[in-house]
């Protein structure tokens, strides 16, 4: 993992006390509302509906024990006692009082976390491939670079008052867990005649202008990585448009002058800066390279795990969700569900982040990763210790294995906490999970991805989903819109954007619209390897479109 | 009267010559042409909030110009740094700003040489003599 050098250190000191006086002359009147406004959200903090809330990055998804634990420490000394794992790596505590959030960044300094640009008109956290490092199908690890983008991107002297956000994420294996065609920039190392490099993508987003980003460059050698962002960023600053905020993200940008003009401006960007970068950069990226090497993994009886599973189908049920390969043989990556049935999705409490650090601690070399799934990884586990890995999560309430099934939802806070929101998305994914939970017919539908946002914002993803919901405001009431078909893109089908299927729903509504859809895909698949993605692409979407309305149509 | 700002504190207007002001939207082809006389160039900022002049500024330094180089607008004290370090050698503020943004403020960001990763990640582009 990445140890905080000096130079990290007083940096995040001398950020800290920035923010600090920030506040200070908010309250003095030195700074205006307007002014104050980009400084705090660049520092994390957002006004939300009922209160602050404050955005803690946790870059490219990973953390140490202790990490962990000081969130532990800050929700229960600062907040109601839990934190939000959000979809972009950040945990974002919802009931900060403005005035401690100084004393937040500073004990979390100590471990070297912070909330810088979480929030606000700049370059956002770097998000990764959850399992980098570990995964058994990974061409390079992506960790590094997201280090040196973090870097570059921290307190950037141009582009901290941009159009509007930038995101960017980094895969490092085929198998794209990391969403990158749903970003700003998606960078996905490749390999070309024996060099390393990048295949950049530009222009994704999703919000109320759902586009997958396109591709800016095949391959792009690694080492030229920092000035090629900075032209793209250098571009986008000064062509972005700045007269609607819902036309300000680069997707428009892309969209609106072509992919081909915005290339050649790129271009002449990149002709000016190349030459402003001597190199230093990339012995930097060695130094940065050599803290992420794979920890000293034990030799162990790793045939335990597999004999564990012949004589106990609770842990065997556990793991065939849970447990990945990993790169080498006698260990595996864990993923814990924070999706148990009728609790917030993403949500954990202090006890439960203790219990993974602990867990972390003993069994998974200090190592902790985030997901986009709002999920937690034990990226690094001895397949001898995951039995007992098992029963300890048992014991925090952690052992739901729902991973990639129904109940494994991604949603967005929605109307109870966020000031955008116009429906609620958290109590509605409580209800499908629990419903569907109830029917005893999550395992039987398989891998099925559920995304819900409270909004045209789309902060829970809902076009990717294989199904999405949008809740809206109707006159009023609640109105649900249902799309299907999204996708984030793997080996087997690209990425997608779900079609809409007609009119929405009314809150009560939706759990049975979604039992007609899920039992007429039970009723038309060809069996149980196909999985609802793979039968909506065989089938089209007339059978699901018709059951989706089949009840409104009867009662006509 | 609007005040600048430099590393040692405010100033009042103390250049005398051919000053030519970039508006946000010049485009990076036309920079060279138009500073090409200048005694002073002068980007102009119509809001703090919009970032285009502190790409602008590297660019004229990226065209080669040594000259004095200056940001105009209603910046705040918290981009001090982000100016100098785009190549910008001073600031001028309306007066409005400088009577709520104390000298002290700005003063409290004339240390921007340091904890700046972009140039210890070995980046040259606003040092004029190198452009």
């Amino acid at each position: 993992m990445y140890q905080h050098n000096d130079f990290d250190q007083a940096f995040l000191r001398n950020r800290n006390a920035q923010f600090r006086s920030q506040v200070e002359r908010r309250l003095s009147g030195s700074l205006t509302e307007d002014e104050f406004k980009p400084l705090r959200l660049m520092n994390g903090v957002y006004l939300q509906l009922h209160a602050y809330m404050l955005r803690v990055a946790i870059p490219y998804g990973t953390l140490s024990a202790d990490q962990m634990r000081v969130l532990a420490e800050v929700a229960e000394r600062w907040d109601r006692g839990y934190g939000h794992f959000t979809t972009r790596q950040n945990i974002q505590f919802n009931w900060v009082a403005l005035t401690d959030i100084p004393d937040i960044l500073d004990r979390m300094a100590e471990v070297g976390m912070h909330a810088i640009q979480s929030s606000g008109n700049c370059i956002r956290n770097t998000t990764a491939d959850a399992l980098a490092g570990a995964s058994a199908d990974e061409l390079a690890d992506p960790r590094p670079y997201a280090e040196l983008i973090r870097q570059w991107s921290t307190d950037h002297a141009e582009f901290q008052f941009l159009p509007r956000k930038f995101k960017i994420a980094v895969t490092g294996s085929p198998e794209d867990r990391a969403a990158i065609a749903a970003h700003d920039v998606g960078l996905q190392l490749v390999e070309q005649g024996g060099e390393i490099g990048f295949r950049v993508l530009v222009g994704g987003g999703l919000g109320r202008t759902p586009m997958l980003a396109q591709e800016l460059r095949a391959f792009l050698p690694s080492a030229e990585l920092l000035p090629y962002l900075e032209a793209i960023l250098s571009a986008y600053n000064l062509i972005g448009r700045r007269d609607n905020k819902y036309k300000a993200r680069i997707k428009i940008t892309v969209f609106e002058h072509g992919i081909d003009t915005f290339r050649a401006a790129v271009e002449e960007q990149f002709a000016k800066i190349r030459p402003a970068y001597t190199g230093e950069d990339q012995a930097l990226l060695a130094e940065i390279a050599a803290q992420f090497a794979l920890p000293d993994l034990r030799e162990n009886l790793a045939e335990f795990d597999a004999t564990t599973r012949a004589v106990d189908p609770l842990y065997a049920a556990w793991a065939a969700r849970a447990v990945t390969d990993h790169k080498r043989a006698d260990h595996a990556s864990v993923t814990v569900a924070l999706k148990v049935a009728g609790e917030e999705p993403g949500d954990a409490s202090a006890a439960q982040m203790r219990a993974l650090a602990d867990i972390a601690e003993r069994y998974g070399y200090n190592e902790l990763r985030i997901t986009h799934s709002q999920n937690v990884v034990l990226p690094h586990v001895a397949r001898e210790d995951l039995p007992t890995v098992h029963a300890a999560l048992l014991r925090a309430g952690l052992a739901a294995a729902n991973m990639g099934r129904l109940g494994d939802i991604i949603a967005c806070p929605g109307m109870d906490y966020c000031a955008l929101a116009t429906a609620r998305s958290i109590p509605l994914a409580q209800e499908i999970a629990q419903h569907f939970q109830t029917l005893g017919l999550e395992e039987e539908i398989g891998a099925l991805n559920l995304k819900i946002s409270g909004c045209i914002n789309a902060c829970g993803h809902h076009h990717l989903g294989h199904i999405g919901i949008l809740g809206l405001d109707r006159a009023g009431a609640e109105n649900y819109q249902i799309t299907i078909g999204g996708h984030e893109g793997d080996k087997k089908h690209p990425a997608a954007i779900g079609e809409k299927m007609g009119p929405g729903f009314a809150y009560e509504a939706v759990v049975p619209a979604l039992e007609r859809l899920l039992r007429t895909y039970l009723d038309l698949r060809n069996g149980a390897e196909e999985t609802f993605l793979d039968a909506v692409k065989r089938l089209g979407l007339a059978p699901f479109r018709a059951a989706l309305y089949a009840e409104v149509r009867d009662a006509a | 009267m609007s005040v600048l700002v430099r590393d040692d504190g405010f100033h009042t207007e103390d250049f005398d010559g051919l000053a030519v002001e970039l508006a946000p939207t010049t485009k990076p082809d036309e920079i060279a042409t138009l500073i090409a006389n200048a005694g002073l160039v002068v980007v102009r900022f119509d809001s703090f909030a919009d970032g285009r002049g502190f790409t602008l500024g590297r660019l004229v330094r990226a065209a080669g110009y040594t000259g004095r180089l200056r940001a105009r607008g209603p910046l705040i004290a918290d981009q001090y740094a982000m100016a100098r370090r785009a190549g910008f050698d001073e600031v001028e503020i309306p007066p409005e700003i400088a009577a709520r943004q104390s000298e002290a403020d700005w003063l409290s960001r004339a240390d921007w040489q340091a904890h700046d990763y972009r140039k210890r990640l070995g980046f040259k582009g606003c040092d004029s003599l190198l452009a």
